[in-house]
């Protein structure tokens, strides 16, 4: 598969642009992850500048234009915030508390996989039943349940996602770092007493990378869906930081009095967001899974 | 088959166990067990009086042996806001859940399956692409929003179905069942298809795969040279292969489905163990919580028993190695 | 000879794929008469599964049968509607697959299996049909044969399995049987075994069968005529003692002398030069001149067509090997 560094890169990307879709949801979760880095520049309101906002403003549709002649497109909440800068605000704080929390999951994952598969013997019993036994649980659940004992709040939401998602590439990377040990390559360095730390990383770990890239992806998209349910159960972030799932959860409320968008918009961009990870997931792991390359 | 049983069932008691201790210590490790297990409210003397009953005065190892054996007898504490004993409080509200899941169950596999067999069968035809985009919007849909959704076309805009509540239930050998009545129907749909989408979504795809891959067994070909009717080979032969997976999945799902039951409870104020929890956590009556914690390890448990037994008898080829095993 | 009981004329069955259209099977003519065994040999490749696939009419998309025509007992069955082709399928001609490993679905028993095989064809009762499955089991020498139709097919050794495969397409008496390389996945001694059960079968009944194999060693013990198929066309047909003894196609000899038995003892074997050729990018001329010793510009230049030799001989080559006939 490592023929030259740059040559499965390029195939893969060559691959990757053959399917429309997946094209137009990748730019689309770009654009999606740029508005939420450029926020404050995108939003036409900061909708948590107390200044900003009028309570005049309160509880407009769609369109309509508030009393300082700021139209509000996507209609505004009761306290007359902007839905549609409460929405990128929000965005931000999901893909943020999100991608935190996989990237220190892979982290975490990674090296107990890699541990697992490399020592062996009872460090790999003990990772391996305790991944075993979480997997067997669901993430919800799970996470609901340590934010009980937790408490509230961006960090604590991070470290349960964490805690809930680094089994998954633990599992991952020792089922594909056994593969790579097991092979000539890595008997012979291991043989030649290389240093350990040359054939993990040099060999070893650039070849479990791929479906590593899969799962996270993946998981990305599980936890901005797992963090949004929390916020909505009212475990999760704090009022003053509203993710989108808890600015769904706030529109709950006005939902059955007809003031739907308060809640509606909301969960549009989370639904967006959610498909265009999961169309842009589904591809690369197809391109990556050999079985499907006939 | 006997000695297989045997073997599961010790294992699971193994699981059991162990989950418990990680419930015990993960209660000391959080906190103070007096501060979790006392009712805050509750005054000095009464205070002393509890925790004189619960042994909290004892050491740690003994303690441990009062909790376990609490556990055996079935006793979890006491709720401070029901002032019931915390099991008894769940048990009563698990029918309810149960009804939710096994409808959502019902309806993902009575419609997933015939649908992901269409996408696996002819992957190009128009009608299996949108079945297919559906599934990846279904599985992406944020199952809490979903229900909003819901609510909001059906019973807001609509006005056919009501937006939350259980409605009339009738007593089916003493266990309140909503599905026998037209209210308690009514009350039930929206949240077991709120349920459900998200698990036809994955019936989709595993049986999509499923049925594209034994599709091209050798086995399918042969019924064909043998001259049996498309109804049959896809109906039997292609079908009874995939249902293992399908099954194996889906039963794991079971307790997945009673889990996020926590969020489509909430939505549409379902009152069944989710909707308790919830609640629960947001009053800190910590028994509860406790007591959902163990049962729903009990229920998980005891679903892996039950799918891999339903595994053997679907799959001849593993009821061997079991055996042999 | 009297009238064959299938006749085929002019096959030809192409594949799309992306890399172009695939010729698998190549204007193929064949008869083969009641009782008659005719063997097709070939490497694989060579499109002899497609011929027997296409015979039966199971070719499935990207690959369809663009011409010819294929008589079973006079009448074209690529003019049946499809019903029509369930029927005859199992009934009238059966298929033997080659793996028997692959072949039986691994999660219904063999009664299964075979009971609707039956009814597929026969108005008979499920008892009815139980016996004669029975009887068909007993036929192909499996003992206790009651018994083994309860089992399933992982349970029986790969020979068994074979046999219960010959006892399915025996089963109804059909008037041709197509066996692909049934006995490639077994056992030499088993080879033997099963080979010589199914002379001893189709002696007893007027059955014809087209055996398709790689092994000319099987063909020479077992056939009455011989096609051997090169990339996607027969290049040579005729009785099976006269081709072996006085080949005139340069690949067919050259199969004859890379086979161990077929050279005195002390003789190099000679393999065949070269490799089978990819069916995306035949050359123009002759496919096996690249391979082919005596191969002349002619041969590069144009398809040679197939030529009578008489003594039921046939040929396609521009500079046939020099025996007397």
């Amino acid at each position: 598969m490592m023929l030259a560094a740059d040559a499965p890169l390029r195939r893969f990307a060559g691959d990757f642009v053959k399917s429309p879709l997946a094209v137009a949801a990748a730019l689309g979760l770009l654009a999606i992850i740029l508005m939420a880095v450029f926020a404050g520049a995108v939003a036409p309101q900061n909708p948590y500048n107390l200044a900003e906002i009028d309570i005049l403003d309160g509880s407009l549709e769609p369109g309509q234009e508030g009393f300082t002649g700021f139209t509000f497109w996507l209609g505004s909440d009761e306290q007359g915030r902007d839905m549609l800068s409460a929405m990128i605000y929000g965005l931000r704080i999901s893909l943020f508390v999100s991608f935190v929390a996989v990237s220190s999951a892979v982290l975490v994952g990674m090296t107990l996989g890699l541990l697992a598969a490399w020592r062996g013997g009872w460090i790999e019993t003990v990772i391996m039943r305790t991944v075993d036994i979480q997997l067997s649980f669901p993430a919800l659940l799970v996470a609901l349940l340590l934010l009980a004992a937790l408490g509230k709040g961006v960090d604590k939401v991070i470290i349960a996602l964490i805690l809930v998602q680094w089994a998954y590439f633990a599992r991952t990377v020792r089922a594909a770092a056994l593969v790579e040990i097991k092979k000539d390559y890595v008997m012979a360095a291991r043989a030649a007493a290389l240093p350990e730390r040359r054939i993990l990383f040099g060999h070893v770990l650039p070849n479990v990378m791929p479906p590593v890239l899969v799962i996270a992806t993946v998981q990305v998209a599980n936890a901005i869906a797992i963090e949004a349910s929390l916020s909505f159960l009212g475990v999760g972030v704090p009022i003053t930081e509203p993710s989108l799932g808890l600015l769904i959860a706030n529109g709950f409320d006005y939902l059955l009095s007809g003031r739907y968008w308060i809640s509606f918009y909301p969960g549009v961009a989370l639904l967006v967001t959610l498909v265009c990870i999961n169309v842009v997931g589904d591809h690369v792991r197809d391109i990556l899974n050999p079985r499907l390359q006939r | 088959m006997l000695a297989y049983l045997i073997r599961r069932l010790s294992q699971a008691l193994l699981v059991m166990a162990v989950m418990a201790t990680i419930v015990f210590f993960g209660l000391y490790a959080v906190g103070n067990p007096v501060d979790l297990l006392i009712n805050p409210e509750a005054d000095l003397a009464e205070q002393e009086a509890t925790i004189r009953r619960l042994g909290l005065d004892k050491p740690v190892h003994v303690q441990f042996g009062y909790f376990l054996g609490g556990l055996v007898q079935g006793d979890l504490g006491t709720s401070f806001v029901h002032n019931r004993p915390a099991l008894e409080l769940i048990l009563s509200r698990l029918p309810a859940t149960l009804e939710l899941a096994f409808l959502g169950i019902l309806i993902a596999i009575v419609l997933g399956i015939p649908l992901g067999m269409i996408a696996g069968l002819r992957p190009d035809a128009p009608s299996s692409k949108l079945i297919m985009a559906g599934s990846v919007i279904g599985f992406s849909t944020p199952n809490f929003w979903q229900g909003l959704m819901l609510i909001m076309l059906f019973a807001v805009f609509l006005g056919w179905l009501p937006a939350g509540g259980r409605g009339d239930t009738v007593d089916v050998l003493g266990i309140p069942v909503s599905f026998l009545t037209w209210d308690g129907l009514s009350h039930l749909i929206l949240p077991a298809v709120n349920v459900a989408i998200f698990k036809m979504s994955l019936v989709i795809r595993l049986t999509r795969a499923g049925t594209s891959e034994v599709a091209l067994q050798d086995y399918v070909k042969y019924a064909r040279a043998r001259g049996l009717s498309p109804t049959r080979v896809v109906g039997v032969h292609i079908l009874k292969n995939i249902l293992i997976p399908v099954v194996t999945v889906l039963g794991l799902e079971t307790g997945n489905v009673i889990a996020f039951a926590v969020v489509t409870e909430t939505v549409f104020a379902w009152p069944g163990i989710g909707k308790l929890l919830i609640d629960s956590i947001g009053l800190l009556d910590r028994p509860v919580v406790v007591a959902y914690l163990m049962l729903t390890v009990f229920l998980f448990v005891m679903i892996n028993l039950v799918v891999d037994i339903a595994y053997s008898i679907l799959d001849p080829r593993v009821r061997i190695r079991g055996a042999k095993a | 000879m009297s009238t064959p009981v299938l006749s085929v004329r002019g096959l030809t069955t192409t594949f799309d794929t992306r890399a172009g259209t695939v010729t698998a099977v190549d204007g193929v003519s064949f008869d083969v008469g009641p009782g008659e065994v005719l063997g097709v040999v070939g490497e694989s490749g060579s499109g002899k599964t497609i011929t027997g696939f296409s015979v039966l009419g199971l070719i499935d998309p990207p690959g369809k049968i663009a011409a010819g025509e294929v008589l079973l007992n006079g009448r074209d069955l690529r003019t049946l509607p499809e019903a029509e082709m369930h029927r005859l399928r199992g009934d009238r001609i059966a298929m033997i697959f080659q793996d028997p490993m692959m072949t039986l679905n691994p999660v219904l028993r063999i009664d299964t299996q075979m009971i609707e095989t039956i009814r597929a064809h026969r108005d008979v009762s499920r008892a009815r049909a139980r016996e004669m499955a029975a009887e068909a089991l007993a036929l192909v020498g499996i003992p206790s044969p009651v018994e083994r139709l309860r089992t399933y097919p992982h349970e029986m050794s790969g020979g068994m399995r074979q046999r219960v495969v010959i006892a399915i397409a025996l089963m109804l008496e059909p008037d041709l049987i197509i066996a692909d390389e049934p006995t490639t996945a077994l056992d030499v001694t088993i080879q033997s075994q099963i080979l010589s059960e199914m002379q001893r079968l189709l002696a007893q009944r007027n059955t014809a069968l087209i055996w398709i194999t790689h092994d000319l060693t099987v063909v020479a013990g077992l056939a009455d005529r011989v096609a051997v198929m090169y990339a996607g066309r027969i290049v040579e047909t005729g009785p099976v003692d006269d081709l072996l003894d006085r080949p005139a196609h340069p690949y067919t000899q050259g199969l004859i002398a890379s086979i161990p038995s077929a050279v005195p003892r002390g003789t190099r074997l000679v393999p065949i030069r070269g490799m089978t050729p990819s069916l995306v990018n035949l050359p123009p001329g002759c496919a096996f001149a690249p391979r082919c010793p005596h191969a002349s510009n002619t041969c590069r230049a144009a398809r040679p067509d197939e030529q009578a030799r008489g003594h039921g001989r046939a040929l396609r080559c521009f500079h046939p090997l020099e025996t007397t006939p």
